[in-house]
């Protein structure tokens, strides 16, 4: 990937609550066809981050540039329509209306009756979200009923055809696995793959660090607002990446875990008085 | 703008993408039609009277004020709200139409007095929608509270308009047209649209066979119109999103906001329709004719199937709930009846089509 032209590039990003500073000059870049998880505790800013990117909010510093033009929005829906998507936990989607409806919600396929009245293309819209569902591998049994009756990895699943139906340059997904069972996570986690195979990059936040393992290429960890690192899964390990989350006193006491195991006196003095 | 660097994938799938109907499906959906067919035929069996042509013709005649508020009702329901304005907005139109037609009279062709009545019915009943849209979407003041200080504010402005009295039309042309037929037969074999034939001599007006009344042809074009806008444009479809998550629907880029507006002044434009029609059909307008529609106008989309949170119902729905209504209180006439035991029906059948509709949600 080394040498192209970045998808995204962040470039010294700051973000202030009154005296709280919750991004503290944060870079990072990301290319075409790879998963980036992004990690970090409660409180790290990861959330305010990808907010920024996302448009939900303004940063009081430094630079996003998508495919290397300086871009600024004012809400999702801008990001939205320049190729950022961001697939919330709660899914943003209708569940009264079928996957097809949901693909198209806002921007819905007319066609011509009678010469001058416009109605919905229905048969249009179907066979386009059956040929996106089934270019990420996604099987939905029933297109026509609503989302409601489908399970959350489906909804999932939809949510995710519609930001690559509508040609999402980045994907940023948060938490995506949060409220699935296991065999839905793994499919979960096969789509994100099948998405960075046809060269759409994703940017993953998760707590979950087995999910980042199993598909990221690259991870940046946040702590107390600055990027504590920024390594390769290929060359690291997830102790590695938790010392890097919760800071130096981790490194220190595993060290002493395993120099003499039966003395440990934790330390975590800073960790909670701020 | 999508996706078109990867491969196709095969597309000779079935696209029509149909599964059979389940057996289940077919009585959860479609109950409010058995409901509705085992109606006609206990009231056939036990009326004496009921079953018949010109009895069905004024069952529609009757129902069509009701369904066409009903039908805008719809629309706003769907949407996740309530409009509850609608029965006195009704009685300012039919006011504001009276006034019109009985100020010109006979002093104009007729076409010209209906236009004239109904351009004022739509224009002035429009208002109360306008603001009640813009207040729900723009303040995010619940519906149900706009909407109930629209009903006393649209009640009051009736009665300022119309003087706290009855407007009567004083010309005949315009009862004739509120209540007349499409066609009218005699029994020599003469026949007219429209009107009675000229020449009457020696025909007693019980042989005078009338079909299709003039309200009905109007109720069903109406009815056709509000299907067709509400499954097969964007605005339908709109209305279902918002009603399903207003959020999910923002966020689609639908501008809810003004979806909101044009979804309370139709629900507006269709009881002024039904104004209008009213004074058509009475000759005359009063400020709270409407008022006892309202309820059952709620009822009809209720039995229809609609959810009350949004997102669930259909135009032919509220169609059945209105005939399932318009079927029990004609029904009971025919079986002497006392009719103030139609309220008791009715409001039995509210309470069981929500029933049915929460043991379906367990189903399925």
């Amino acid at each position: 990937m080394a040498g192209t032209q970045p998808i995204l590039q962040v470039k010294n990003l700051f973000k202030r609550f009154g005296g709280l500073i919750a991004v503290d000059h944060v870079s990072l870049d990301i290319h075409s066809g790879e998963v980036v998880g992004l990690l970090g505790d409660n409180g790290a800013g990861k959330s305010t981050l990808i907010k920024m990117i996302s448009g939900a909010y303004k940063p009081d510093g430094g630079h996003i540039l998508l495919n290397g033009e300086v871009v600024s929005f004012t809400t999702p829906l801008e990001a939205r329509r320049r190729g950022i998507e961001t697939i919330y936990q709660d899914l943003a989607l209708c569940e009264n209306l079928d996957a097809s409806a949901n693909i198209f919600l806002g921007r819905e396929k007319m066609r011509h009756q009678l010469g001058l009245l416009r109605v919905l293309d229905r048969p249009y819209m179907l066979r386009e979200s059956r040929q996106v569902l089934n270019q990420l591998d996604i099987r939905i049994p029933e297109l026509r009923s609503p989302i409601r009756q489908l399970s959350g990895g489906q909804r999932q699943a939809v949510s995710i055809a519609r930001a690559v139906y509508w040609n999402a340059h980045l994907m940023i997904m948060d938490e995506p696995t949060a409220a699935l069972g296991v065999p839905e996570q793994l499919k979960v986690l096969e789509l994100i793959r099948t998405l960075r195979n046809q060269g759409v990059p994703v940017l993953l936040i998760s707590h979950n660090m087995q999910d980042v393992f199993a598909v990221a290429d690259r991870v940046i960890v946040m702590r107390r607002g600055s990027k504590a690192g920024e390594v390769r899964i290929s060359d690291t390990n997830e102790n590695e990446v938790v010392g890097l989350m919760v800071g130096a006193e981790y490194n220190q006491v595993m060290k002493q875990m395993q120099n003499a195991p039966e003395e440990i006196h934790i330390t975590t003095h800073d960790e909670n008085d701020k | 703008m999508k996706v078109s660097d990867v491969a196709t994938p095969d597309t000779n799938q079935d696209v029509s993408g149909k599964t059979p109907l389940r057996p289940l499906d077919i009585v959860s959906r479609g109950w409010s039609w058995l409901f509705l067919i085992i109606l006609i035929i206990f009231f056939s069996i036990t009326g004496q009277g009921f079953l018949n042509l010109f009895n069905f013709q004024t069952i529609g005649a009757d129902m069509s004020l009701v369904l066409i508020m009903a039908l805008g009702e719809t629309f706003v329901i769907l949407s996740g709200g309530i409009d509850l304005s609608v029965g006195f907005v009704m009685g300012l139109a039919s006011v504001a139409a009276a006034l019109v037609m009985s100020s010109l009279g006979s002093s104009a062709p007729l076409f010209v007095v209906v236009l004239a009545g109904l351009g004022a019915g739509l224009g002035v009943g429009l208002i109360p929608g306008l603001i009640n849209g813009l207040i729900i979407s723009r303040l995010r003041v619940p519906p149900f509270i706009v909407t109930l200080g629209m009903y006393g504010i649209a009640r009051g402005a009736g009665f300022i308009l119309s003087g706290g009295q009855p407007v009567s039309i004083q010309t005949n042309s315009i009862g004739q047209l509120g209540n007349g037929y499409l066609l009218y037969l005699l029994p020599d074999g003469r026949y007219s649209f429209f009107r009675l034939p000229s020449n009457l001599d020696g025909v007693r007006p019980s042989q005078i066979v009338q079909l299709l009344p003039l309200p009905l042809i109007f109720l069903v074009v109406v009815t056709l119109i509000c299907a067709w806008l509400l499954s097969q444009t964007r605005f339908g479809r709109h209305t279902y999103a918002v009603g399903g998550s207003e959020e999910a629907s923002r966020r689609a880029g639908i501008p809810v906001v003004r979806h909101t507006i044009l979804i309370y002044m139709l629900s507006a434009l269709l009881a002024s329709l039904a104004g209008v029609l009213y004074t058509l059909r009475f000759s005359n307008g009063a400020a709270d004719v409407g008022d006892p529609l309202l309820l059952t106008s709620i009822a009809a989309v209720i039995i229809g199937g609609a959810s009350l949170f949004g997102g669930e119902g259909t135009i032919l729905g509220t169609v059945i709930g209105a005939l399932i209504i318009s079927i029990i209180q004609n029904g009971l006439i025919f079986l002497s009846i006392n009719p103030f035991w139609q309220f008791i029906a009715v409001g039995a059948v509210i309470i069981l089509a929500v029933l049915v509709d929460q043991a379906k949600k367990k189903l399925v």
